[in-house]
């Protein structure tokens, strides 16, 4: 089956069959979208909560607000429909911990908030998520069933 | 500030820094395990972030990462980051032993922090000196897992300033072993340009 990799502030949108992965997410969010009629899937691998934040902002992709954007623009394209679009979210986690309270090290939950915030604005439930902790996952999308997989070092592999 | 856009004479600064850097950190190690310790000059390299997790064997390959906070004229943090054999090597040539495992105890872990610690702040050391500026870093946190997932928290650090991530990779030998190590220096966007202007590379 085809397979295709979305690197890190990266994303894509593809027809069944297909698979489409992101490897070694830590603090970043890989957020999904699912079409199960047209079996449509899309994947983003998000590193900032807000493109409205930063000056430099050119990478759709990057953002948690721009980069759902364009993944439901994409999947559209290509024969989806909206009002059947749901999500699913991996990542997120905290990997390094501090007694000192800062900012950047609760990217990850920042992240998933952002995450959400964005889809409830859109309409788009949120179907399974596992995010949070301290570890990294692999996540790998099927769009002939919309399963995703969740892969860790030392925590196994599950499907959500 | 871009540093997309980074000249080649603050390259040559970076590697300077880094050079004189993991020489102190060179010296330290050798201290510890009463061995003589050659060094690599370090490389400094400023890539996409899809190319990070290559530089270091794949995203999913797990590696050990030792971070700290940096505090005082500018901040920012610094990351080092080791693969799984280098931890190991470097803990044989440490405790004297000979261990295959890729399992990390505790006392491994308090021992790769530690050295992290001294490596870093021989790093920070050098930036001070050359730059005249009050250097501090925290104490080392120490994470063991997938080259993404630790790399994220530099790259997204990068983020917030630029496309790109910058960082010295150091190699380290003693006899026939062999230690890389990967060293993040990240600061804050305002720290960058305070950075630049101390060490005379952009005009004030």
């Amino acid at each position: 089956m085809k397979v295709i990799k979305v690197g890190m502030a990266d994303l894509a949108v593809s027809k069944s069959p297909c698979i489409i992965t992101t490897l070694g997410l830590g603090s970043c969010v890989g957020i999904v979208l699912y079409d199960r009629k047209n079996k449509i899937g899309g994947l983003a691998h998000i590193m900032l909560p807000s493109s409205l934040d930063i000056k430099n902002n050119s990478n759709k992709a990057k953002f948690a607000d721009t980069a759902i954007e364009i993944l439901i623009e994409e999947m559209i394209k290509i024969g989806a429909n909206k009002n059947d679009l749901v999500a699913k979210l991996a990542g997120g986690s905290q990997m390094f911990k501090f007694s000192t309270q800062n900012e950047i090290l609760r990217i990850g939950d920042r992240n998933v908030i952002a995450s959400k915030k964005k889809l409830k604005e859109y309409g788009i439930r949120i179907v399974a998520e596992d995010t949070g902790g301290n570890y990294g996952r692999t996540i790998e999308l099927n769009c002939e069933d919309g399963s995703l997989m969740v892969r860790t070092i030392g925590r196994g592999c599950k499907y959500i | 500030m871009d540093i997309n856009n980074l000249n080649i004479i603050l390259l040559d600064v970076l590697r300077e820094i880094g050079n004189i850097g993991s020489g102190n950190a060179a010296t330290a190690l050798a201290g510890i395990i009463n061995k003589k310790v050659d060094m690599d000059v370090p490389q400094v390299k400023i890539l996409d972030f899809n190319e990070v997790a290559n530089v270091l064997g794949g995203a999913e390959k797990p590696v050990v990462g030792i971070y700290f906070e940096m505090n005082g004229d500018i901040k920012g943090n610094i990351m080092f980051i080791l693969n799984i054999d280098s931890a190991r090597c470097l803990l044989n040539l440490l405790f004297k032993s000979n261990n295959e495992s890729n399992e990390f105890t505790d006392m491994d872990m308090s021992a790769l922090s530690e050295v992290g610690n001294i490596l870093a702040a021989s790093y920070i050391n050098s930036l001070s000196m050359l730059s005249d500026m009050v250097l501090k870093i925290s104490v080392p946190s120490i994470a063991i897992d997938m080259a993404g997932a630790i790399l994220s928290v530099p790259a997204i650090q990068f983020g917030y300033i630029s496309d790109k991530v910058l960082f010295i990779e150091t190699q380290f030998k003693e006899g026939n072993n062999q230690v890389t190590g990967n060293l993040f220096l990240i600061p804050e966007l305002d720290s960058f340009e305070t950075m630049l202007k101390k060490l005379g590379v952009v005009e004030i």
